[in-house]
């Protein structure tokens, strides 16, 4: 890796990071116009490739800019890439949390905590919809989907049990 | 309302096992998996603080699963704390990561692995929405909160609106809805 790829990734990944406001993959698309457009590191193909490996491994959905710091600058292109993305939020999450636990009980803060709680259930409902969409290319993935919501809903056992099962039935049938 | 029993208290170990199995089972992103363990099987948490946790670190910039980590480090062991439950989370699937890098160059096309992914995704799409009515049964949010959690549904999964749109222009309404809740009780 170069310095000069070295100080891109920095600046446009920790750039990005500031604005990603809802969580790292909001920025998608600006992580396409830094990765493709503005550097051309790989092509238009390649970057939906890396996002849908990124998406199907386990771990923080953000991983993918691991993936592209990668292809630019083998480790430590990723390493740099992912703590240009998490470093400086962190910072201000982490004095977030300190300011929050001073103001602990008072009740304004409370409204607000209370009030964002929809927002949040709302959005890790609306992940689980857009997954669903990409991976439902016939009537058996979709019908995966709906039997491993009504198990992780209605039941306490693992979800790892249903992940067996996807994959299981991935290899039978797709 | 009758006291539950005491929450159990992690150590530093605990934080930082627990946050490195979420983030290696962490299919389909770590938030739903985050509250599996810490309220299901570790009870560190309730529901409702967890959604609390996870809402503030929607608000604040940054990847949400993250900020959620060092505010649940942080909440039990501090600096400590809220460097180990992120470094957990992150370094497993960093590591797994790259070597899948070096294997998907490889056999990333190979019919086989293909398939394997294509049903583990949807059974985890599966696992995110389930998560998601699981966490409203417990929480019973009243109408207006719950009005606006279907917003935040229909806003992003269906129409697509930009995650930084769909938080800000919600949380007035989310707030306005929580204190009248709050002030109704």
């Amino acid at each position: 890796m170069t310095a000069t790829v070295f100080w891109q990734l920095v600046l446009g990944f920790g750039a990005i990071s500031l604005v990603s406001v809802g969580g790292g993959i909001a920025v998608l698309p600006e992580m396409h116009r830094l990765v493709v457009e503005v550097h051309g590191w790989m092509s238009d193909a390649d970057f939906a490739r890396r996002f849908a490996l990124a998406q199907a491994a386990p771990g923080p959905n953000v991983l993918v800019v691991g993936l592209f710091g990668w292809h630019v600058g083998g480790i430590g292109g990723m390493l740099t890439a992912v703590l240009a993305m998490t470093l400086p939020t962190s910072f201000m999450a982490f004095g977030f949390s300190r300011l929050r636990a001073r103001l602990a009980g008072r009740l304004w803060l409370k409204t607000i905590e209370r009030g964002l709680v929809p927002i949040a259930v709302g959005l890790i409902a609306a992940s689980g919809l857009i997954l669903a969409r990409g991976t439902a290319t016939g009537w058996l993935p979709a019908v995966v989907t709906a039997c491993s919501t009504l198990f992780v809903w209605r039941t306490d056992y693992s979800p790892l049990w249903v992940l067996g099962a996807g994959a299981v039935v991935g290899l039978a049938f797709l | 309302m009758s006291d539950p029993p005491p929450r159990p208290v992690p150590t530093l170990l605990d934080l930082f096992l627990t946050y490195g199995k979420i983030g290696l089972i962490g299919f389909g992103g770590i938030n739903a998996w985050a509250r599996r363990v810490l309220v299901e099987e570790k009870r560190w948490l309730t529901d409702q603080d967890y959604a609390e946790t996870l809402g503030l670190g929607q608000v604040l910039p940054g990847p949400n699963a993250l900020n959620a980590a060092i505010m649940v480090g942080d909440r039990f062991h501090g600096t400590a704390g809220a460097i180990v439950a992120p470094g957990a989370m992150f370094g497993g699937p960093l590591i797994l990561l790259a070597g899948l890098a070096t294997f998907y160059d490889a056999y990333g096309e190979v019919p086989l692995v293909r398939a394997v992914l294509a049903g583990v995704a949807a059974a985890a799409a599966g696992m995110v929405i389930g998560t998601a009515a699981k966490m409203t049964q417990k929480l019973k949010p009243p109408p207006a909160l719950l009005a606006v959690g279907l917003t935040a549904l229909v806003a992003a999964g269906v129409f697509r609106v930009p995650l930084p749109y769909v938080v800000l222009g919600l949380a007035p309404f989310g707030i306005w809805a929580a204190r009248r809740a709050m002030r109704a009780r």
